[in-house]
């Protein structure tokens, strides 16, 4: 079973870390994976996308072409990838930023008012990790078991007073229905 | 069993070569690879280590071509355009028989070019991209677990040969996470005696340099080096042979773009057309038998080699199977990466007609 992931959206709104929390729970799991982000000279700004790739075979490339799940965070993110996703593929993504809904009938697509539920309560920096939430639910590609210990393990020591709301956010999106 | 961490290709490159017993890194910030300066910066003080930020990229591969001539294991990393201003040194450090690894994180080029993945850098490094007759030991990473374990070969692999080795890298290989196990144990470090790190006033000093006005001495000390490099050609010469036994197609590719080949070639077995892939490892020295053992297969239609720059490892494929079959190119240049459907493409077309 290999999960070919494309998350994309705004430099700043946690696309490489939320790509980052599903590698890491895919490494405590024992699967083979690749991250790989889009980088660029900035920090914050322009377009950020980062390919995850799970599998339980060596991973080949690590660059995401047709994924079987776009996780998506702005328009022009939502209008350059959507046609790329597999037939019988999957797109999460924050309906609070993007209006606009696909018109494919070959793949499912869940819409998470993911920002405005950040915001809402009070974490409005973390919409990425409700849509990591929804993936976990809608793919299990990740298993949810377990999720602690990788978010330990990947939010860095000076920040670890963000655990409760990293945890928090991860529950809302996936307990989140529709 | 040794732990197994998440980890991004440039920072494995740092935290293999303190562990390989390289503690003096010298350098200047350029994407794609100041993950490896920033790690050493953060992890060299507290490993009683040297970082030291140069102010160029010149003066970064002349602070280690000092400690090299101190026999210690030292490193220095940039990307294109900083290995660039680099050559000099390296033909300094060739000259003086000096061991040090350069590791080049290629981007696209020429120039100041752009900050996204190359191979552009290929005849620089195996060709000699600084003056004089002189090679480096070159490997060729295609994961971040060879990230590592390369990285911990080539100061090996330069101590053993008293020469330069790069890691010759790209972008991609350097940004993206990979499960890796890093280098467990002491590290291989062997005796330097030609070293110049103080005689005690025990023994005659040793000199370190690569001056030498006497021409007729001059020729003989170019004849002994290309001796050495005989030796390691012989004896050195890395590669993974990947589904060729009975491969009609084969493919020639590293780093990065070995991957995509991989991903072409299960597609391509899909179908019923055996391809194959030779992943030369070592650069300098290039694997050139088992190029040309394929070549002499009556099986095999031809060799397509797939690259990040516009076609260099070729001439090395066409060289290394004297031409005795089809010699193609699939490449992309200047930062884009080929898809796995480019390489599809040129295999069904070798294979015998699209299908």
């Amino acid at each position: 079973m290999t999960t070919q992931i494309l998350l994309a959206g705004f430099g700043g709104q946690g696309i490489l870390f939320a790509g980052k929390f599903m590698a890491y729970k895919g490494l405590l799991e024992g699967r083979q994976l690749s991250w790989l982000p889009s980088y660029g000279p900035e920090m914050r700004g322009g377009t950020a996308n980062c390919n995850v790739i799970l599998s339980d075979e060596p991973v080949g490339s690590p660059i995401v072409t047709d994924p079987d799940v776009l996780i998506v965070m702005n328009l022009p993110s939502f209008d350059k990838y959507e046609s790329t996703v597999v037939p019988g593929g999957m797109i999460i993504a924050d309906s609070t930023l993007i209006e606009k809904k696909s018109e494919r009938t070959d793949i499912k697509c869940f819409y998470v008012p993911a920002t405005k539920m950040a915001n809402d309560m009070g974490i409005p920096t973390l919409a990425n990790m409700i849509l990591a939430g929804k993936f976990i639910r809608e793919t299990g590609a990740i298993k949810w078991e377990g999720m602690e210990d990788t978010l330990h393990h990947i939010i860095s020591a000076r920040h670890q007073d963000m655990f409760d709301a990293n945890l928090k956010a991860l529950k809302a999106g996936y307990e989140y229905e529709g | 069993m040794a732990e197994v961490v998440l980890m991004k290709g440039n920072e494995a490159i740092a935290e293999s070569a303190i562990r390989s017993g390289c503690l003096y890194y010298f350098g200047y910030p350029i994407t794609p690879q100041t993950e490896i300066a920033a790690y050493m910066a953060k992890t060299m003080p507290k490993r009683g280590g040297v970082f030291l930020q140069a102010e160029s990229e010149i003066a970064a591969i002349n602070m280690v071509y000092g400690v090299a001539g101190s026999g210690k294991r030292v490193m220095t990393s940039s990307s294109s355009p900083g290995v660039s201003l680099k050559q000099e040194g390296i033909s300094y450090l060739a000259g003086s028989e000096l061991p040090a690894l350069i590791v080049n994180v290629q981007r696209g080029g020429p120039g100041l070019g752009g900050i996204q993945p190359s191979q552009s850098d290929y005849f620089q490094a195996t060709k000699g991209g600084g003056h004089g007759d002189y090679h480096m030991i070159v490997l060729a990473p295609s994961s971040v677990q060879e990230m590592a374990d390369l990285t911990s070969k080539a100061f090996d692999l330069a101590d053993k040969y008293r020469m330069p080795a790069m890691l010759l890298a790209d972008g991609t290989i350097g940004q993206m996470m990979e499960p890796v196990v890093l280098p467990e144990g002491k590290p291989n470090l062997i005796d330097k005696p030609w070293a110049a790190n103080g005689t005690l006033m025990k023994r005659k000093h040793n000199i370190i340099n690569s001056l030498n006005l006497d021409t007729p001495d001059l020729e003989r000390q170019n004849f002994e080096r290309y001796k050495k490099y005989a030796v390691v050609e012989e004896n050195e010469v890395m590669y993974e042979d990947y589904m060729m036994e009975d491969a009609e197609v084969c493919i020639v590719a590293f780093g990065i773009a070995a991957r995509v080949a991989k991903n072409a070639i299960a597609a391509a077995r899909k179908e019923g057309i055996k391809a194959g892939l030779i992943r030369p490892i070592t650069l300098w020295p290039f694997p050139k038998k088992p190029i040309a053992a394929a070549a002499e297969k009556p099986e095999l239609k031809g060799f397509i080699s797939v690259e990040l720059s516009m076609g260099q490892m070729i001439e090395d494929v066409k060289l290394a199977s004297s031409m005795k079959k089809p010699v193609e190119l699939v490449n992309r240049a200047g930062g884009m990466i080929p898809t796995p459907d480019e390489v599809l493409t040129a295999i069904r077309k070798m294979a015998g007609g699209d299908k």
